[in-house]
Protein backbone atom coordinates (compact mmCIF):
# COMPACT_ATOMS: atom_id res chain seq x y z
CA UNK A 1 0.00 0.00 0.00
CA UNK A 2 1.43 3.03 -1.24
CA UNK A 3 2.18 6.04 1.36
CA UNK A 4 -0.03 9.45 1.20
CA UNK A 5 2.47 11.63 0.61
CA UNK A 6 2.26 13.25 -2.58
CA UNK A 7 5.03 13.27 -5.01
CA UNK A 8 5.66 15.60 -7.73
CA UNK A 9 7.61 14.26 -9.87
CA UNK A 10 5.18 11.51 -9.87
CA UNK A 11 4.11 10.69 -13.38
CA UNK A 12 0.57 10.90 -14.90
CA UNK A 13 -1.17 7.80 -13.38
CA UNK A 14 -0.47 4.54 -16.26
CA UNK A 15 -3.95 2.93 -15.47
CA UNK A 16 -6.74 4.29 -17.83
CA UNK A 17 -10.12 3.50 -15.46
CA UNK A 18 -11.80 4.53 -18.88
CA UNK A 19 -10.81 1.15 -20.52
CA UNK A 20 -10.78 -0.70 -17.02
CA UNK A 21 -14.86 0.23 -16.49
CA UNK A 22 -15.36 -1.73 -20.09
CA UNK A 23 -14.32 -4.66 -17.65
CA UNK A 24 -17.45 -4.06 -15.57
CA UNK A 25 -21.11 -4.71 -16.92
CA UNK A 26 -22.79 -3.12 -14.11
CA UNK A 27 -20.89 0.40 -14.45
CA UNK A 28 -23.05 0.87 -17.46
CA UNK A 29 -26.13 1.02 -15.31
CA UNK A 30 -28.06 4.15 -15.30
CA UNK A 31 -30.08 5.14 -11.91
CA UNK A 32 -32.87 7.73 -11.49
CA UNK A 33 -31.83 7.92 -15.49
CA UNK A 34 -28.13 9.45 -14.53
CA UNK A 35 -25.40 7.54 -15.45
CA UNK A 36 -24.41 5.55 -12.56
CA UNK A 37 -21.79 7.02 -10.20
CA UNK A 38 -20.43 4.39 -7.99
CA UNK A 39 -18.79 5.59 -4.94
CA UNK A 40 -19.63 2.51 -2.05
CA UNK A 41 -16.67 0.23 -2.91
CA UNK A 42 -15.47 -0.07 0.95
CA UNK A 43 -19.17 -1.63 0.74
CA UNK A 44 -18.78 -4.30 -2.02
CA UNK A 45 -17.26 -3.64 -5.46
CA UNK A 46 -18.60 -4.19 -8.55
CA UNK A 47 -17.70 -7.56 -10.46
CA UNK A 48 -15.32 -7.43 -13.64
CA UNK A 49 -16.61 -9.75 -16.05
CA UNK A 50 -14.11 -12.53 -16.39
CA UNK A 51 -15.07 -12.81 -12.64
CA UNK A 52 -18.96 -13.19 -13.69
CA UNK A 53 -18.36 -15.70 -16.45
CA UNK A 54 -16.15 -17.63 -14.51
CA UNK A 55 -17.84 -18.62 -12.22
CA UNK A 56 -20.55 -19.37 -15.34
CA UNK A 57 -18.50 -21.31 -16.41
CA UNK A 58 -17.84 -23.81 -13.14
CA UNK A 59 -21.34 -24.19 -13.20
CA UNK A 60 -21.44 -25.37 -17.00
CA UNK A 61 -18.70 -27.68 -17.04
CA UNK A 62 -17.43 -28.02 -13.44
CA UNK A 63 -19.80 -28.32 -10.84
CA UNK A 64 -19.55 -31.49 -8.63
CA UNK A 65 -19.00 -31.38 -5.41
CA UNK A 66 -15.07 -31.07 -4.06
CA UNK A 67 -12.70 -34.00 -1.83
CA UNK A 68 -15.31 -36.76 -2.43
CA UNK A 69 -16.13 -38.57 -5.54
CA UNK A 70 -13.98 -40.86 -7.24
CA UNK A 71 -15.69 -39.78 -10.63
CA UNK A 72 -13.98 -37.15 -13.49
CA UNK A 73 -16.18 -34.46 -12.25
CA UNK A 74 -15.89 -34.57 -8.91
CA UNK A 75 -11.55 -34.63 -9.58
CA UNK A 76 -11.92 -31.63 -12.17
CA UNK A 77 -13.93 -29.48 -9.13
CA UNK A 78 -11.83 -30.56 -6.28
CA UNK A 79 -8.55 -29.87 -8.61
CA UNK A 80 -9.90 -25.68 -9.52
CA UNK A 81 -11.09 -25.16 -5.87
CA UNK A 82 -7.83 -26.70 -4.99
CA UNK A 83 -5.94 -24.40 -7.59
CA UNK A 84 -7.93 -21.53 -5.80
CA UNK A 85 -6.72 -22.42 -2.79
CA UNK A 86 -3.15 -21.87 -3.80
CA UNK A 87 -3.86 -18.63 -6.40
CA UNK A 88 -5.04 -17.12 -2.93
CA UNK A 89 -1.79 -18.10 -0.64
CA UNK A 90 0.46 -16.82 -3.19
CA UNK A 91 -1.70 -13.36 -3.46
CA UNK A 92 -1.09 -13.24 0.17
CA UNK A 93 2.26 -14.75 0.07
CA UNK A 94 1.54 -17.46 2.19
CA UNK A 95 4.54 -20.45 2.60
CA UNK A 96 1.56 -22.99 1.52
CA UNK A 97 -1.79 -23.04 0.19
CA UNK A 98 -2.92 -25.26 3.25
CA UNK A 99 -2.61 -22.13 5.33
CA UNK A 100 -5.65 -20.65 3.58
CA UNK A 101 -9.07 -21.48 5.06
CA UNK A 102 -12.20 -20.65 3.12
CA UNK A 103 -14.84 -18.98 4.82
CA UNK A 104 -17.91 -16.63 4.08
CA UNK A 105 -16.46 -13.48 4.57
CA UNK A 106 -14.51 -11.38 6.98
CA UNK A 107 -16.75 -11.41 9.35
CA UNK A 108 -16.79 -15.80 10.02
CA UNK A 109 -13.06 -15.24 9.30
CA UNK A 110 -12.81 -13.48 12.76
CA UNK A 111 -15.89 -15.49 14.23
CA UNK A 112 -13.48 -18.98 13.47
CA UNK A 113 -10.74 -17.38 15.45
CA UNK A 114 -12.36 -15.83 18.39
CA UNK A 115 -14.31 -19.31 18.79
CA UNK A 116 -11.13 -21.62 18.31
CA UNK A 117 -8.00 -19.78 19.17
CA UNK A 118 -9.87 -18.09 21.45
CA UNK A 119 -12.06 -20.66 23.06
CA UNK A 120 -9.44 -22.46 24.01
CA UNK A 121 -6.61 -20.24 24.86
CA UNK A 122 -8.07 -16.98 26.84
CA UNK A 123 -9.11 -17.71 30.24
CA UNK A 124 -10.29 -15.64 33.62
CA UNK A 125 -8.79 -12.61 33.69
CA UNK A 126 -6.79 -12.70 30.58
CA UNK A 127 -7.38 -9.63 27.96
CA UNK A 128 -7.73 -9.38 23.71
CA UNK A 129 -7.08 -5.83 22.34
CA UNK A 130 -8.72 -4.69 19.77
CA UNK A 131 -8.32 -0.55 18.77
CA UNK A 132 -11.13 2.06 18.92
CA UNK A 133 -11.49 2.07 15.47
CA UNK A 134 -12.84 -1.27 14.49
CA UNK A 135 -15.65 -2.64 12.57
CA UNK A 136 -17.93 -4.17 14.74
CA UNK A 137 -17.15 -7.63 13.29
CA UNK A 138 -13.86 -7.17 14.74
CA UNK A 139 -15.38 -6.15 17.95
CA UNK A 140 -18.60 -7.90 19.01
CA UNK A 141 -16.90 -11.58 18.63
CA UNK A 142 -14.65 -10.88 20.87
CA UNK A 143 -16.85 -9.02 23.03
CA UNK A 144 -18.56 -12.36 23.01
CA UNK A 145 -15.83 -14.49 23.73
CA UNK A 146 -14.43 -12.07 26.78
CA UNK A 147 -18.08 -12.47 28.46
CA UNK A 148 -18.12 -16.59 28.19
CA UNK A 149 -14.49 -16.64 29.44
CA UNK A 150 -14.28 -13.96 32.15
CA UNK A 151 -11.48 -11.86 30.05
CA UNK A 152 -11.45 -7.99 29.62
CA UNK A 153 -11.68 -6.31 25.94
CA UNK A 154 -9.03 -3.42 25.76
CA UNK A 155 -9.16 -0.98 23.43
CA UNK A 156 -6.35 1.09 21.75
CA UNK A 157 -6.94 4.50 21.23
CA UNK A 158 -6.80 7.01 18.09
CA UNK A 159 -5.63 10.15 17.89
CA UNK A 160 -7.75 13.30 16.49
CA UNK A 161 -6.17 12.67 12.78
CA UNK A 162 -7.72 8.95 13.00
CA UNK A 163 -4.39 7.02 13.81
CA UNK A 164 -3.55 4.31 16.51
CA UNK A 165 -1.79 5.62 19.20
CA UNK A 166 1.58 2.85 19.38
CA UNK A 167 2.55 4.28 23.01
CA UNK A 168 -0.74 3.49 24.39
CA UNK A 169 -1.05 0.13 22.47
CA UNK A 170 2.28 -0.81 23.70
CA UNK A 171 1.54 0.29 27.15
CA UNK A 172 -1.33 -1.63 26.94
CA UNK A 173 0.23 -5.58 26.27
CA UNK A 174 0.50 -7.06 29.77
CA UNK A 175 1.10 -11.11 29.90
CA UNK A 176 -2.65 -11.28 30.35
CA UNK A 177 -2.76 -10.34 27.10
CA UNK A 178 -3.48 -13.36 24.57
CA UNK A 179 -4.46 -12.21 21.23
CA UNK A 180 -4.35 -8.58 19.54
CA UNK A 181 -6.97 -8.25 16.76
CA UNK A 182 -6.89 -4.65 14.75
CA UNK A 183 -8.11 -3.39 11.34
CA UNK A 184 -5.51 -2.80 8.46
CA UNK A 185 -7.60 0.05 6.67
CA UNK A 186 -9.96 1.54 8.23
CA UNK A 187 -13.34 1.67 6.76
CA UNK A 188 -14.66 4.84 8.08
CA UNK A 189 -11.05 7.03 8.02
CA UNK A 190 -8.80 5.18 5.45
CA UNK A 191 -6.01 5.08 8.03
CA UNK A 192 -3.43 2.63 7.15
CA UNK A 193 -2.17 1.07 10.06
CA UNK A 194 1.53 0.11 10.98
CA UNK A 195 0.69 -3.04 10.86
CA UNK A 196 4.53 -4.60 11.05
CA UNK A 197 4.66 -2.17 13.59
CA UNK A 198 1.91 -3.51 15.96
CA UNK A 199 2.86 -7.46 15.09
CA UNK A 200 6.71 -6.59 16.13
CA UNK A 201 5.18 -4.81 19.41
CA UNK A 202 3.03 -7.75 19.85
CA UNK A 203 5.39 -10.90 18.97
CA UNK A 204 7.89 -9.21 21.42
CA UNK A 205 5.25 -10.87 24.34
CA UNK A 206 4.69 -14.00 22.07
CA UNK A 207 1.20 -12.47 21.59
CA UNK A 208 -0.15 -13.42 17.80
CA UNK A 209 -1.55 -10.20 16.10
CA UNK A 210 -5.42 -11.22 13.93
CA UNK A 211 -5.17 -8.24 11.33
CA UNK A 212 -8.78 -7.52 9.80
CA UNK A 213 -7.75 -6.84 5.98
CA UNK A 214 -11.46 -6.40 4.24
CA UNK A 215 -10.90 -3.24 3.45
CA UNK A 216 -6.56 -3.87 2.41
CA UNK A 217 -7.39 -6.46 0.11
CA UNK A 218 -8.52 -3.83 -2.92
CA UNK A 219 -6.40 -1.20 -3.18
CA UNK A 220 -2.94 -3.19 -3.09
CA UNK A 221 -0.65 -6.18 -2.64
CA UNK A 222 -1.02 -7.85 0.94
CA UNK A 223 1.97 -9.73 2.06
CA UNK A 224 1.61 -11.57 5.54
CA UNK A 225 4.71 -12.65 5.67
CA UNK A 226 6.57 -9.40 5.16
CA UNK A 227 3.39 -8.09 7.94
CA UNK A 228 4.36 -10.74 10.05
CA UNK A 229 0.76 -11.59 11.36
CA UNK A 230 -0.42 -15.04 12.72
CA UNK A 231 -3.82 -13.93 11.10
CA UNK A 232 -5.64 -12.38 8.06
CA UNK A 233 -8.99 -11.77 7.28
CA UNK A 234 -10.77 -11.20 4.27
CA UNK A 235 -13.86 -10.92 1.88
CA UNK A 236 -13.83 -11.81 -1.97
CA UNK A 237 -16.42 -9.39 -2.51
CA UNK A 238 -14.67 -5.95 -1.18
CA UNK A 239 -11.90 -7.29 -3.81
CA UNK A 240 -13.95 -7.56 -7.42
CA UNK A 241 -14.83 -11.05 -6.63
CA UNK A 242 -18.57 -12.87 -5.29
CA UNK A 243 -19.78 -12.78 -1.67
CA UNK A 244 -20.10 -15.53 0.19
CA UNK A 245 -16.60 -16.44 -0.02
CA UNK A 246 -13.54 -15.12 2.36
CA UNK A 247 -10.38 -16.18 3.64
CA UNK A 248 -8.61 -16.71 6.47
CA UNK A 249 -5.04 -17.07 6.19
CA UNK A 250 -3.27 -18.55 9.49
CA UNK A 251 0.09 -19.86 10.20
CA UNK A 252 0.47 -23.87 10.05
CA UNK A 253 1.93 -23.65 13.57
CA UNK A 254 -1.76 -21.78 14.83
CA UNK A 255 -4.41 -23.59 12.87
CA UNK A 256 -2.89 -26.83 13.43
CA UNK A 257 -3.04 -26.04 17.42
CA UNK A 258 -6.46 -25.02 17.14
CA UNK A 259 -9.73 -26.62 17.66
CA UNK A 260 -12.48 -27.21 14.88
CA UNK A 261 -15.07 -24.53 14.56
CA UNK A 262 -18.18 -26.32 12.45
CA UNK A 263 -18.32 -29.34 12.90
CA UNK A 264 -19.65 -32.15 10.24
CA UNK A 265 -18.64 -33.70 7.01
CA UNK A 266 -15.51 -32.89 4.98
CA UNK A 267 -13.70 -32.24 8.08
CA UNK A 268 -12.69 -35.34 10.05
CA UNK A 269 -10.60 -37.93 9.67
CA UNK A 270 -12.98 -40.77 10.84
CA UNK A 271 -16.14 -40.84 12.82
CA UNK A 272 -17.40 -43.36 15.31
CA UNK A 273 -19.79 -43.22 17.44
CA UNK A 274 -17.03 -43.52 20.03
CA UNK A 275 -14.51 -40.93 18.70
CA UNK A 276 -14.06 -38.30 15.85
CA UNK A 277 -10.51 -37.59 14.67
CA UNK A 278 -10.39 -34.25 13.04
CA UNK A 279 -8.57 -33.58 9.68
CA UNK A 280 -5.76 -31.47 9.51
CA UNK A 281 -6.07 -27.36 8.41
CA UNK A 282 -7.26 -26.34 6.08
CA UNK A 283 -10.09 -28.98 5.90
CA UNK A 284 -10.66 -29.31 9.77
CA UNK A 285 -12.26 -25.57 9.46
CA UNK A 286 -14.18 -26.54 6.67
CA UNK A 287 -17.33 -28.68 7.54
CA UNK A 288 -19.75 -28.93 5.07
CA UNK A 289 -19.82 -28.41 1.40
CA UNK A 290 -17.60 -25.02 0.64
CA UNK A 291 -18.53 -22.33 -1.93
CA UNK A 292 -16.57 -23.70 -4.36
CA UNK A 293 -17.96 -21.22 -7.55
CA UNK A 294 -17.24 -18.73 -5.10
CA UNK A 295 -13.57 -19.65 -4.27
CA UNK A 296 -13.36 -20.11 -7.95
CA UNK A 297 -14.44 -16.35 -8.49
CA UNK A 298 -12.51 -14.92 -6.03
CA UNK A 299 -8.80 -16.70 -8.26
CA UNK A 300 -10.64 -14.78 -10.86
CA UNK A 301 -10.48 -11.70 -9.43
CA UNK A 302 -6.95 -11.75 -7.93
CA UNK A 303 -5.69 -12.79 -11.33
CA UNK A 304 -7.76 -9.96 -12.81
CA UNK A 305 -6.34 -7.70 -10.42
CA UNK A 306 -2.67 -9.45 -10.75
CA UNK A 307 -3.08 -8.88 -14.56
CA UNK A 308 -3.53 -4.86 -13.73
CA UNK A 309 -1.02 -4.90 -11.28
CA UNK A 310 -1.01 -4.33 -7.83
CA UNK A 311 1.32 -1.11 -7.94
CA UNK A 312 -0.38 0.37 -10.49
CA UNK A 313 -3.60 -0.41 -8.70
CA UNK A 314 -2.58 1.55 -5.59
CA UNK A 315 -0.54 4.60 -7.59
CA UNK A 316 -3.35 5.26 -9.58
CA UNK A 317 -6.13 5.41 -6.58
CA UNK A 318 -3.56 7.19 -4.07
CA UNK A 319 -3.91 10.29 -7.09
CA UNK A 320 -7.40 9.94 -7.48
CA UNK A 321 -7.48 10.00 -3.44
CA UNK A 322 -5.31 13.19 -3.61
CA UNK A 323 -7.71 14.40 -5.84
CA UNK A 324 -10.88 13.80 -4.13
CA UNK A 325 -9.64 15.12 -0.81
CA UNK A 326 -8.72 18.20 -2.41
CA UNK A 327 -12.16 19.01 -4.03
CA UNK A 328 -13.79 17.96 -0.86
CA UNK A 329 -12.00 20.01 1.13
CA UNK A 330 -12.63 22.83 -1.31
CA UNK A 331 -16.03 22.68 -0.76
CA UNK A 332 -17.59 25.15 1.47
CA UNK A 333 -19.06 23.63 4.82
CA UNK A 334 -17.44 20.05 4.09
CA UNK A 335 -15.29 19.00 6.59
CA UNK A 336 -13.37 15.62 5.45
CA UNK A 337 -12.93 12.87 8.38
CA UNK A 338 -9.73 10.79 9.27
CA UNK A 339 -6.36 12.42 8.48
CA UNK A 340 -4.20 9.99 8.53
CA UNK A 341 -0.76 10.56 7.12
CA UNK A 342 -1.76 6.90 5.27
CA UNK A 343 -4.72 6.38 3.76
CA UNK A 344 -6.40 3.92 1.20
CA UNK A 345 -9.57 5.39 -0.76
CA UNK A 346 -11.84 5.94 1.64
CA UNK A 347 -13.52 9.54 2.10
CA UNK A 348 -15.72 10.33 5.48
CA UNK A 349 -16.96 13.53 5.78
CA UNK A 350 -19.46 15.32 7.25
CA UNK A 351 -21.61 19.01 5.57
CA UNK A 352 -21.93 21.21 8.18
CA UNK A 353 -25.99 21.55 9.01
CA UNK A 354 -26.85 18.64 7.04
CA UNK A 355 -27.50 15.00 8.19
CA UNK A 356 -25.62 12.83 6.27
CA UNK A 357 -29.01 10.45 5.67
CA UNK A 358 -30.28 13.58 3.64
CA UNK A 359 -27.04 13.58 1.89
CA UNK A 360 -27.10 9.94 0.68
CA UNK A 361 -30.79 10.38 -0.85
CA UNK A 362 -30.38 13.87 -2.52
CA UNK A 363 -26.78 12.31 -4.06
CA UNK A 364 -28.79 8.79 -5.14
CA UNK A 365 -31.32 11.09 -7.32
CA UNK A 366 -28.11 12.24 -9.07
CA UNK A 367 -26.78 8.41 -9.71
CA UNK A 368 -24.22 8.72 -7.18
CA UNK A 369 -24.38 6.01 -4.59
CA UNK A 370 -22.38 6.56 -1.00
CA UNK A 371 -22.77 5.07 2.54
CA UNK A 372 -24.27 7.51 5.20
CA UNK A 373 -24.22 5.93 8.82
CA UNK A 374 -22.22 4.69 11.45
CA UNK A 375 -20.75 2.85 9.06
CA UNK A 376 -20.78 -0.25 11.60
CA UNK A 377 -18.35 1.51 13.79
CA UNK A 378 -20.70 3.05 16.42
CA UNK A 379 -17.49 2.90 19.11
CA UNK A 380 -15.64 4.74 16.73
CA UNK A 381 -18.50 7.59 15.98
CA UNK A 382 -18.45 7.97 19.74
CA UNK A 383 -15.08 8.65 19.53
CA UNK A 384 -15.30 10.99 16.67
CA UNK A 385 -18.19 12.62 17.95
CA UNK A 386 -20.41 12.01 15.33
CA UNK A 387 -23.15 10.48 15.10
CA UNK A 388 -22.95 9.60 11.18
CA UNK A 389 -20.58 10.42 8.55
CA UNK A 390 -21.01 10.07 4.34
CA UNK A 391 -18.51 7.91 2.91
CA UNK A 392 -17.47 7.70 -1.08
CA UNK A 393 -14.96 4.81 -1.44
CA UNK A 394 -12.79 4.69 -4.11
CA UNK A 395 -11.70 1.75 -6.40
CA UNK A 396 -9.87 1.28 -9.68
CA UNK A 397 -12.73 1.73 -11.91
CA UNK A 398 -13.34 5.08 -10.67
CA UNK A 399 -12.50 8.48 -12.30
CA UNK A 400 -12.38 12.03 -11.79
CA UNK A 401 -15.49 12.71 -13.33
CA UNK A 402 -16.72 10.27 -10.73
CA UNK A 403 -15.43 12.67 -8.06
CA UNK A 404 -16.61 15.88 -9.96
CA UNK A 405 -20.28 14.43 -10.21
CA UNK A 406 -19.68 14.01 -6.54
CA UNK A 407 -18.89 17.47 -6.17
CA UNK A 408 -21.51 18.81 -8.19
CA UNK A 409 -24.52 16.48 -6.07
CA UNK A 410 -23.17 18.05 -2.67
CA UNK A 411 -23.16 21.56 -3.88
CA UNK A 412 -26.76 20.42 -5.17
CA UNK A 413 -27.56 19.23 -1.30
CA UNK A 414 -25.35 22.68 -0.35
CA UNK A 415 -28.53 24.59 -1.94
CA UNK A 416 -31.27 22.41 -1.15
CA UNK A 417 -30.64 22.24 2.38
CA UNK A 418 -27.70 24.35 3.12
CA UNK B 1 -34.77 21.14 -7.87
CA UNK B 2 -34.98 17.89 -9.76
CA UNK B 3 -34.95 14.29 -9.86
CA UNK B 4 -38.24 13.43 -7.79
CA UNK B 5 -36.70 15.07 -5.01
CA UNK B 6 -39.16 17.65 -4.60
CA UNK B 7 -42.15 15.59 -3.31
CA UNK B 8 -39.41 14.66 -0.43
CA UNK B 9 -38.13 17.83 0.29
CA UNK B 10 -41.11 20.17 0.38
CA UNK B 11 -40.68 23.91 1.85
CA UNK B 12 -42.87 23.00 4.24
CA UNK B 13 -39.95 20.17 5.57
CA UNK B 14 -37.29 22.46 4.77
CA UNK B 15 -38.77 25.08 6.73
CA UNK B 16 -39.23 22.52 9.68
CA UNK B 17 -36.01 21.39 9.38
CA UNK B 18 -34.02 25.12 9.58
CA UNK B 19 -36.29 26.40 11.97
CA UNK B 20 -37.89 23.47 14.19
CA UNK B 21 -41.20 24.59 16.42
CA UNK B 22 -40.87 23.64 20.25
CA UNK B 23 -37.42 22.85 20.24
CA UNK B 24 -37.10 22.53 23.54
CA UNK B 25 -36.65 21.10 27.10
CA UNK B 26 -39.89 20.49 28.46
CA UNK B 27 -39.74 19.84 32.69
CA UNK B 28 -41.83 17.82 34.74
CA UNK B 29 -43.98 15.96 32.14
CA UNK B 30 -43.16 12.85 30.08
CA UNK B 31 -39.99 12.31 28.03
CA UNK B 32 -38.50 9.06 25.67
CA UNK B 33 -36.57 8.72 23.57
CA UNK B 34 -36.12 7.59 19.74
CA UNK B 35 -33.05 6.56 18.06
CA UNK B 36 -32.54 5.16 14.92
CA UNK B 37 -28.90 4.12 15.49
CA UNK B 38 -27.83 3.18 11.59
CA UNK B 39 -28.38 6.54 10.24
CA UNK B 40 -27.68 8.45 13.24
CA UNK B 41 -30.91 9.61 14.65
CA UNK B 42 -31.83 10.42 17.83
CA UNK B 43 -34.54 12.46 20.00
CA UNK B 44 -36.30 13.19 23.00
CA UNK B 45 -39.93 13.96 22.99
CA UNK B 46 -41.31 15.83 25.86
CA UNK B 47 -45.34 15.85 26.32
CA UNK B 48 -47.11 17.45 29.28
CA UNK B 49 -50.32 15.85 29.57
CA UNK B 50 -53.16 17.14 31.74
CA UNK B 51 -56.50 14.71 32.27
CA UNK B 52 -55.34 13.16 29.23
CA UNK B 53 -55.09 15.95 26.80
CA UNK B 54 -51.83 17.00 25.48
CA UNK B 55 -51.10 20.45 27.19
CA UNK B 56 -47.82 21.38 25.27
CA UNK B 57 -45.17 18.83 23.36
CA UNK B 58 -41.63 19.41 22.68
CA UNK B 59 -38.69 17.94 21.26
CA UNK B 60 -34.66 17.93 21.32
CA UNK B 61 -31.84 15.82 19.43
CA UNK B 62 -30.57 15.69 16.05
CA UNK B 63 -31.64 13.81 12.87
CA UNK B 64 -32.07 14.01 9.29
CA UNK B 65 -34.19 17.13 7.90
CA UNK B 66 -37.11 14.06 7.88
CA UNK B 67 -36.79 13.10 11.94
CA UNK B 68 -36.48 16.87 12.28
CA UNK B 69 -39.57 18.04 10.82
CA UNK B 70 -41.72 15.39 11.34
CA UNK B 71 -40.90 15.96 15.10
CA UNK B 72 -41.37 19.60 14.63
CA UNK B 73 -44.70 18.92 12.34
CA UNK B 74 -45.78 16.66 15.42
CA UNK B 75 -45.15 18.81 17.99
CA UNK B 76 -47.67 21.39 16.59
CA UNK B 77 -50.39 18.95 15.84
CA UNK B 78 -50.64 17.16 18.84
CA UNK B 79 -50.99 20.05 21.27
CA UNK B 80 -54.56 19.76 22.71
CA UNK B 81 -55.32 16.74 21.53
CA UNK B 82 -56.57 13.98 23.43
CA UNK B 83 -53.63 11.25 23.76
CA UNK B 84 -56.71 8.96 21.74
CA UNK B 85 -56.78 11.22 19.13
CA UNK B 86 -52.75 11.79 19.18
CA UNK B 87 -52.65 7.98 18.84
CA UNK B 88 -55.31 8.12 15.97
CA UNK B 89 -53.37 10.73 14.19
CA UNK B 90 -50.51 8.73 14.33
CA UNK B 91 -52.58 5.77 12.74
CA UNK B 92 -53.36 7.70 10.01
CA UNK B 93 -49.63 9.29 9.06
CA UNK B 94 -48.08 5.16 9.39
CA UNK B 95 -51.41 4.49 6.90
CA UNK B 96 -50.29 7.61 4.32
CA UNK B 97 -46.74 6.19 4.51
CA UNK B 98 -46.69 2.73 4.15
CA UNK B 99 -50.12 1.99 3.02
CA UNK B 100 -50.92 1.85 -0.89
CA UNK B 101 -49.87 4.60 -3.23
CA UNK B 102 -52.40 7.80 -3.63
CA UNK B 103 -54.40 7.01 -0.43
CA UNK B 104 -56.63 9.26 1.01
CA UNK B 105 -54.68 11.76 3.33
CA UNK B 106 -57.68 13.23 4.63
CA UNK B 107 -57.68 14.37 8.28
CA UNK B 108 -54.07 15.18 8.66
CA UNK B 109 -53.37 18.55 7.60
CA UNK B 110 -49.83 19.87 7.33
CA UNK B 111 -48.65 16.36 8.13
CA UNK B 112 -49.68 15.32 4.54
CA UNK B 113 -46.39 17.35 3.73
CA UNK B 114 -44.71 14.13 4.49
CA UNK B 115 -47.06 11.90 2.08
CA UNK B 116 -44.25 11.74 -0.65
CA UNK B 117 -41.71 9.84 1.97
CA UNK B 118 -43.59 7.10 0.85
CA UNK B 119 -41.78 6.72 -2.50
CA UNK B 120 -38.64 6.79 -0.25
CA UNK B 121 -38.85 3.40 1.49
CA UNK B 122 -36.10 3.62 3.73
CA UNK B 123 -36.51 6.96 4.96
CA UNK B 124 -40.06 6.19 6.49
CA UNK B 125 -38.82 5.28 9.63
CA UNK B 126 -37.53 8.52 9.80
CA UNK B 127 -40.34 10.39 9.90
CA UNK B 128 -41.62 7.93 12.30
CA UNK B 129 -39.25 8.06 14.54
CA UNK B 130 -40.28 11.22 16.42
CA UNK B 131 -44.00 9.67 16.68
CA UNK B 132 -42.61 6.34 18.09
CA UNK B 133 -41.11 8.04 21.08
CA UNK B 134 -44.42 10.16 21.30
CA UNK B 135 -45.78 7.16 21.72
CA UNK B 136 -43.28 5.90 24.57
CA UNK B 137 -43.86 9.11 26.10
CA UNK B 138 -47.20 9.19 26.37
CA UNK B 139 -47.49 5.54 27.86
CA UNK B 140 -45.01 6.21 30.21
CA UNK B 141 -42.42 3.72 28.67
CA UNK B 142 -38.58 4.09 30.24
CA UNK B 143 -36.41 3.76 27.95
CA UNK B 144 -35.68 4.47 24.11
CA UNK B 145 -37.49 3.22 21.65
CA UNK B 146 -36.33 2.79 17.70
CA UNK B 147 -37.82 2.26 14.30
CA UNK B 148 -35.39 0.03 12.58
Amino acid sequence: MSRGSPDPARPTPVLDPAAIRQDFPLLARRVHGKPLVYLDNAATTQKPRVVIDRMTRFYVEENANVHRGVHWLSERATDVFEEARAAIGRFVNARRAEEIVFVRGTTEAINLVAGTYGRSRVGRGDEVVVSAMEHHSNIVPWQILCEQQGARLRIIPITDAGELDLDAYAALLTDRTRIVSVVHVSNVLGTVNPVREIVRIAHQRGIPVLVDGAQAVAHGAVDVQALGCDFYAFSGHKMFGPTGIGVLYGTSALLESMPPYQSGGDMIRSVSFEQTRYDVPPHRFEAGTPDIAGAVGLAAAIGYLAGIGFDRIARFEQDLLEYATGALSRLPGVRVIGMAASKAGVLSFVLDGVHPHDVGTILDREGVAIRTGHHCCQPLMDRLGLPATSRASLALYNTRDDIDALVAALQKVRALLG
Amino acid sequence: MTSGLEVLYRDVILDHNKRPRNFRVLEGGGKAEGSNPLCGDRLTVYLRVVNGTIQDAAFQGYGCAIAIASASLMTENVKGKTLAEAAALFERFLQMMTGPAGAPVDGLGDLSVFAGVRQFPVRVKCATLPWEALRAAAAGRVGAVSTE
